[in-house]
This record gives structure tokens, sequence and C-alpha cells, in this order.
């Protein structure tokens, strides 16, 4: 699946404010909402939801990038959110290492394939080095959307 | 042959197994088999026919996106090979890696 078809662009935080995990996640959350793409009613649910997940294992797999995630009716299909921090976020990351990038992910009720599908994406890029460097150097959601949609167009880059 | 020649030879095993659990290999049960192959002594490669992995990396196992019914290769190559062979098929098929086979009607196809 590629990410123009599951990442939320008008969502992007460039630089988020919080320097702590639970306020990363609520601010991403919060952009999703303002957004339109998920209900305000909601929100502060999904917050709570995925910082118990976050709670359980870490989604800091490394290399300076965090995708909590979480399945929530709300989301009738997986959407996903990239907020970044230039002082880094603790995100307790098996490598113990702050997070630059974090990737927020909702996925629907139903129909996990779709969230592996997005999973596999988000992985993939992440192996690549030149990816994650340029990664780090976006600093307007702008520069993000066209680093994502030059990472669909080519696959293996 | 003698006994010591073959304490050099790298013991090579394959097997196939299937992904049983409805949410498929996401990023916990992805962190569990990790776990579990890093526990033996050798090399683990994980391939889902379109990508191959290595069984250690989480990084790696996030990215197979091995949905439900899914068949994995996994070889093994080193003097633990089949023990971790044996342990990793228990996880995935048997175990399930603790979670419940698909809800009626939850994988709609694509």
């Amino acid at each position: 699946m590629k990410f123009d078809e599951f990442v939320c662009f008008e969502a992007t935080v460039p630089e988020l404010q919080s320097r702590d995990r639970d306020g990363a996640i609520a601010e991403l959350v919060s952009a999703l909402v303002q957004a339109g793409r998920l209900p305000a009613h909601a929100g502060a649910e999904i917050t709570k939801a995925v910082i118990k997940r976050e709670n359980e294992a870490s989604t800091g797999m490394g290399k300076g990038v965090a995708i909590p995630h979480v399945k929530h009716a709300a989301a009738k299909d997986v959407l996903a959110v990239v907020g970044q921090s230039t002082a880094g976020i603790d995100f307790a990351a098996l490598d113990e290492r702050p997070v630059y990038a974090v990737i927020l992910l909702i996925s629907p009720l139903k129909n996990p394939d779709r969230h592996l599908q997005a999973m596999e994406n988000v992985f993939k890029h992440l192996q690549n080095e030149r990816f994650r460097k340029f990664l780090r150097q976006c600093r307007t959601p702008e520069m993000l959307e066209d680093l994502l949609k030059e990472a669909d167009e080519h696959p293996s880059w | 042959m003698s006994a010591g020649d073959k304490i050099l030879e790298t013991v090579v095993r394959e097997t196939t197994v299937q992904i049983k659990n409805g949410d498929g290999l996401h990023m916990r049960p992805a962190m569990q088999f990790v776990d579990l192959a890093s526990q033996f002594d050798c090399e683990i490669t994980v391939s889902s026919g379109r990508t191959e992995a290595d069984g250690k990396s989480i990084m790696h196992m996030s990215m197979l996106a091995a949905t439900y019914g899914t068949q994995l290769k996994i070889r093994a190559a080193g003097p633990q090979a089949q023990e971790a062979l044996d342990a990793l098929r228990e996880l995935v098929e048997v175990r399930m890696f603790d979670e419940p086979p698909p809800k009626p009607n939850e994988n709609q196809p694509q």
C-alpha cells in the first residue's frame, strides 16, 4: 500500500511541541481531528488507547523512528500522520535512542490485512538509510509529502 | 568422515509454516517471533515469497506483512537449527502468537 493511500498530509506536524511520548501522541491525534479525519469526540479515547498500547511494548523500533498504532472504530480505513521532532523524543525505543519521526497509525477494527500492508510499506522504506536521512531533513509538510510521494513512485530507490 | 569434520558442517533446516491468527504477523507477534528466534544459536531467514527477512530483526520481520493464511518459509542455519524451527512452528501454528483465529467475514478479499 502506498503512503499516498493512508497518510494524511494535511495533518503533518513538522515540529512537535511536546518533548515526551504521550504529548507527541496527543498532538498527532489532534492533528487528525483538526484535519477532519477523526471525529473530535473520539480524540481523547484514541490518544488513551495508543498510549496504552505503547505501554505494553514500545513501537520505537530503532533508527530514530516510532510507529505508535491502534485499532479504532473511528477509522474507516488505515489512517496515518507523521510528526517530527528535531530535539528528539524518548519513546523507550529498542535501541534506547531518541525518536525524530513519529508515524501514528490508526487502523479500522475490521480488515486487519490493510493494517499489515501499511506497516509493510512503512518498514520497507525505513530499512533504507537514504529514506531515513531524507525523512529527518524534512522541515515542512510539503517536504514530507514530496518525500513520501517520491518513495511511492520508486519503491526500491 | 571423522567426527571432527562433522562439527564443522553447518546444519541447515527448512520448513514452511502458515499464519493462523486472524490479525496476521503484526508488530506484537513479530516481536514474539524475534524474541524466540534470538534464543537459538543459528541464523534464521524468513521468506514470504515476495520478501526475505532476517528472523532476528524486528524491523525486517515487520516488513513481511504476513496476513492470515500466508505461508512463510523459515530457514535456519547453525547448531540449533532444528530446535529453532520446532519452537518457531509451535509459536506460529500451535500457540498462534496467543491470538484468536479470524472472525467470520473479517478478512474481506482485497
